[in-house]
């Protein structure tokens, strides 16, 4: 048989998935394991015991000079920054994709300013947001809106424009006004297209979000990590990027099971 | 009563005409079958008559009316695909027109109204036989199901034209056969004018009043697209015997 129509079976698959995590995990334990045996004070390759530990820690003691727990306190100040910054690029996106993509106008005037603003590398506007918005949260939101955002008005247009043109002609036969198309025909079209692109764009966010608490933040996940590389303490460094990786596939598995319960008719069968 | 009347109308794409010389008056109550060769434009005429796109020269007018510029409630459209809403329930795609017209802001009703709504629905989905998929979404319905749904919901405006562009062309022989005979029923029900594409020169012959062969007349060997296509037959078929005589006794 040829290899494109093979397919492994349900146990078979679940190893298949697990081998690469198994490979990498392994060999950060040999990596660590020989590192630690030549020089036990090492600190570049904490052992996976030590790391486990440190996140405990990180987890259930509170910090000395705050009075709180790091891990929560941090986890709450980011996800703050990420949801509000997400959910306002989200707005955006939905709102222009839709002018954008009905009406011919708005298209005429918006959709070559957004392909020239979505080319704009949004990192190197973080120091003007510093200088405008100060040091404050407000910098940091705008940063993943600019960054996301015109990657979202465009995607939205896109698929505004790819609803076929046979349904708003049958609204229009049907009496609809273009509002009335825009509320009853296009938006919950896009909705779950909507969803699909947050669910693409959250990476990008979160890379924001750690580049601005990297450079200016009182407290966030992104700031611990920049703060503790002066020790190099690896430990927490690592505990952190497993987390924000728990927590991205979270965020990720949470948007994709509010699709399919929200937009049964849209999840036919395909997924991602 | 002429229900359309078509004057002089060509239409060009990118300076190449598709359709010339289309001159036509077609009674009110008609049932208007259009055949022709792939490509020769015969979607194009009916998004023509939809007002759907403007003819580059000449004017459609419905029931004497200005000519329209934009599709409106007067004429109904089914499409081979697409033609019903796939987010809305089957009962909802039959009152959304209703929802719409009751509801400028939002398009929407809630309560007793949409209650209201739905059970006029009701009759008309045991009509059309879609009564116990009412709640289901049109991706779960079969081809002849979702056409149905479709035939019924550009019904729901009582359009004075109802513009069909193959909307058998994917089913059996079976269910078109059950198709033909819903779709006579209600044709001669609302006593509106039908247009409809088929590629099925038979089905036109049973269906029809009139049929419009469109073909090009004027053809240029060296350059293919130089000319359009135009109504080289018009065949009205109200003698009964004509038609019997084409479809056999059976
Ligand atoms: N928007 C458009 N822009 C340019 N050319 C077009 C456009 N729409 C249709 N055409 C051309 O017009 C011609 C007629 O197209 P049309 O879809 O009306 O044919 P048709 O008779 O319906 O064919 P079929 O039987 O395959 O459905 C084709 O050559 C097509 O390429
Ligand atoms: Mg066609």
């Amino acid at each position: 048989m040829r290899w494109i129509n093979r397919r492994p079976r349900r146990p078979a698959a679940i190893i298949l998935a697990l081998v690469p995590f198994v490979i990498v995990i392994g060999a950060y334990v040999i990596a660590s394991d020989i590192r630690l045996a030549e020089n036990p004070s090492d600190r570049l390759t904490p052992a996976p015991s030590q790391i486990i530990d440190t996140f405990v820690m990180l987890a259930t003691e509170p910090d000395r000079r705050t009075g709180r727990i790091p891990l929560w306190s941090d986890t709450w100040a980011s996800l703050q920054r990420l949801l509000a910054g997400v959910a306002i690029a989200a707005g955006i996106g939905l709102v222009f994709g839709l002018l954008i993509g009905l009406l011919p106008f708005a298209r005429a005037g918006l959709a070559p300013f957004a392909a020239a603003i979505s080319l704009v590398p949004p990192l190197a506007l973080l120091p003007i947001l510093f200088i405008v918005f100060g040091l404050g949260e407000t910098a940091k939101i705008v940063l993943i809106v600019v960054g996301i955002g015109p990657f979202l008005i465009r995607d939205l247009s896109q698929r505004v424009l790819e609803i076929p043109s046979e349904l708003l002609v049958k609204a229009q036969t049907l009496g609809a006004s273009t509002w009335q198309i825009a509320l009853r025909v296009a938006l919950p079209q896009v909705l779950p297209r909507l969803v699909q692109a947050v669910r693409l764009s959250l990476g990008p966010a979160w890379l924001f979000l750690i580049a601005a608490e990297a450079i200016a933040a009182e407290g966030g996940l992104g700031y611990r990590i920049f703060l503790v590389r002066r020790y190099l303490a690896m430990d927490i460094i690592l505990s952190y990027v497993v987390w924000i990786t728990f927590l991205a596939f979270l965020l990720d598995y949470a948007l994709k099971s509010l699709s399919r319960a929200a937009f049964a008719w849209f999840h036919g069968g395909e997924d991602l | 009563m002429t229900a359309v009347s078509v004057h002089d109308v060509w239409k060009s794409y990118d300076g190449r005409p598709v359709l010339e010389r289309l001159n036509i008056e077609v009674e009110e109550g008609a049932f208007c079958a259009i055949v022709g060769a792939s490509g020769c434009g015969k979607s194009t005429f009916l998004r023509l008559l939809l007002a759907q796109e403007l003819p580059s020269r000449g004017e459609i007018r419905i029931a004497d009316a200005d000519p329209a510029t934009e599709p409106q409630a007067d004429r109904g459209i089914v499409f081979q695909r697409y033609s019903v809403f796939p987010h809305l329930t089957v009962r909802d795609n039959l009152i959304f027109a209703a929802e719409i017209a009751a509801s400028r802001t939002l398009g929407r009703t809630w309560g007793r109204t949409r209650r209201n709504l739905r059970d006029e629905a009701e009759a008309t989905l045991e009509r059309v036989g879609l009564g116990h998929a009412a709640k289901l979404c049109p991706s779960a319905l079969s081809g002849g199901m979702q056409q149905r749904l479709a035939i019924a919901q550009a019904l729901t405006k009582k359009p004075k034209v109802l513009l069909l562009d193959e909307p058998f062309g994917a089913l059996d022989p079976g269910t078109r056969a059950t198709m033909h005979e819903f779709l006579l029923e209600l044709w001669r029900e609302t006593a509106m004018t039908i247009f409809m594409v088929t590629h099925d020169i038979k089905e036109a012959f049973k269906l029809a009043t009139r049929i419009l062969a469109f073909d090009k007349v004027r053809d240029d060997p060296t350059d293919p697209g130089a000319y359009g296509a135009t109504i080289t037959y018009d065949l009205p078929l109200d003698d009964k015997t004509e038609k019997d005589a084409f479809n056999g006794p059976n």
